[in-house]
């Protein structure tokens, strides 16, 4: 995390680190409190059986701050985040891991960011995928 | 059917401000921070280790910029059921719910960040609804999709960075299920197996032993699949089983994307293979890129447990 990437280290292709989170009952409400959602299918199971829903699910918001993180893990300390556009799929429930997984699809020299396509992938499918725009020191 | 009544509701929503922007309770802090970076296990040193922020472009401090709405949200007053509608975007779901609209789920979120927030920074938000679709059918049940635009903007008016939603307001096809009670993790979903009856059941009995077997009319000799009772050319309802080579070739194929089945890792390749024998059959071409899938491709069947159902796949023949 010291060492911050830069652009000119980057190309098109190049894969970030496979990153799989554990997924318990302490990350979702702990990433739903975090951000102060407190939705009651977000931390109480039996608002989310009454949703249709076998347990408490994550949050949108935790999600964009593991796939910001997932990112910047890579990037290092000196990037800055632009974007982050996410479709969002299946829940992430206690019990499951969701697998983080990213690839460099576009570099801007001009502009000093990387485009990097992001999935989210949980036993379900596709819990969110989407692209996420850095810029990185040149 | 679109539902003429609520249209005509909704439609004064388009455009509206949710209500006045909202102002953070609490101006950007570390503690708050650290709990986020707690959360999403986030190591990054510019959210809490102020020397090694000062040494990166940020030059300090920074909260995550993904943390952006956690500033302006209610908290546990969420999670009040009796709390009326507070903005318009509630006044616009409660609107839904009246017309049965009752289920929502959110499908896209686009951050944009134009600055990082320092610490003492204070958030202001301005969110307002940008548009509402056509009714549309979809997996969950008939609805609309609402989208809204938030605008953030520091204590000095300046852009922080903005956030584009789409949520599905929709009718639930199905009521609820109830879930399981235990700790258990929730059941996975599997391949769903095909039923066996008194005419296709030989056919599935013959894939568990590992055979790919093709229908045979004992009049006309006319070969079929899938298995039914009467020859779709005689009309003779004998018929007698053979076993194939399970090799052929792609007639057509598609790529399947949406909508996931459970059990299949999407995307899918599903193709209609001209069995060498002289007739079709539906299946999955697997361990082979996409873009080398092609009409006329030779193939070859392997038998395979998938999910807990054995069903044929094809390989291309190497």
């Amino acid at each position: 995390m010291s060492q911050s990437r830069r652009l000119g280290d980057v190309k098109v292709g190049d894969a970030l680190p496979d990153l799989d989170v554990e997924l318990t009952a302490a990350i979702i409400v702990g990433g739903a409190i975090a951000s102060r959602d407190f939705t009651p299918v977000h931390h109480d199971r039996s608002a989310a059986n009454a949703a249709g829903m076998s347990d408490v699910f994550m949050n949108i918001l935790t999600t964009n701050g593991y796939l910001s993180r997932f990112v910047t893990d890579w990037a290092g300390p000196d990037a800055a985040l632009a974007k982050v556009a996410i479709r969002l799929g299946t829940p992430n429930t206690p019990g499951d891991t969701m697998q983080l997984r990213g690839e460099v699809t576009a570099v801007d020299p001009e502009g000093g960011t990387v485009d990097i396509a992001v999935a989210a992938k949980n036993s379900w499918g596709d819990h969110a995928t989407g692209t996420v725009t850095v810029a990185l020191p040149k | 059917m679109p539902n003429a009544a609520l249209e005509e509701a909704f439609a004064p929503f388009v455009g509206q401000d949710f209500g006045p922007p909202e102002i953070a309770r609490d101006p950007v802090n570390e503690a708050m921070i650290r709990q986020w970076c707690d959360a999403m296990g986030d190591a990054n040193p510019i959210h809490w280790d102020a020397e090694a922020a000062a040494k990166t472009h940020h030059g300090g401090i920074v909260a995550p910029p993904t943390m952006l709405q956690a500033w302006i949200l209610p908290g546990v007053r969420l999670a009040d059921p009796d709390r009326p509608p507070s903005d318009k975007q509630e006044e616009l779901h409660a609107l839904f719910n009246q017309h049965g609209y009752t289920g929502v789920v959110a499908t896209d979120c686009e951050f944009e960040f134009e600055r990082y927030l320092r610490v003492g920074d204070r958030v202001t938000a301005k969110a307002t609804i940008e548009s509402i679709s056509e009714e549309k059918a979809t997996a969950l049940g008939i609805g609309y999709f609402v989208v809204t635009r938030t605008r953030f903007e520091n204590q000095d008016g300046e852009l922080v960075g903005s956030m584009v939603f789409r949520v599905l307001k929709f009718k639930p096809s199905q009521p609820p299920q109830q879930a399981s009670s235990g700790d258990a993790a929730p059941a996975k979903p599997q391949r769903i197996p095909a039923p066996r009856g008194h005419d296709n059941g030989w056919w599935w009995e013959a894939l568990d032993r590992g055979e790919l077997m093709i229908q045979k009319c004992s009049q006309c000799g006319t070969l079929r699949h899938p298995p039914r009772p009467m020859c779709h050319a005689c009309r003779s309802v004998d018929w007698e089983e053979q076993p194939s080579a399970g090799t052929g070739s792609v007639h057509s194929y598609v790529i399947m994307h949406h909508p996931p089945v459970p059990g299949y890792d999407f995307p899918v390749a599903v193709a209609l293979v001209d069995l060498d024998e002289g007739t079709r059959i539906v299946a999955n071409v697997v361990d082979c890129p996409f873009e080398d899938i092609h009409i006329g491709m030779k193939v070859e069947c392997s038998i395979e447990e998938l999910g807990g159902v054995k069903l044929p796949v094809f390989r291309a023949t190497s």
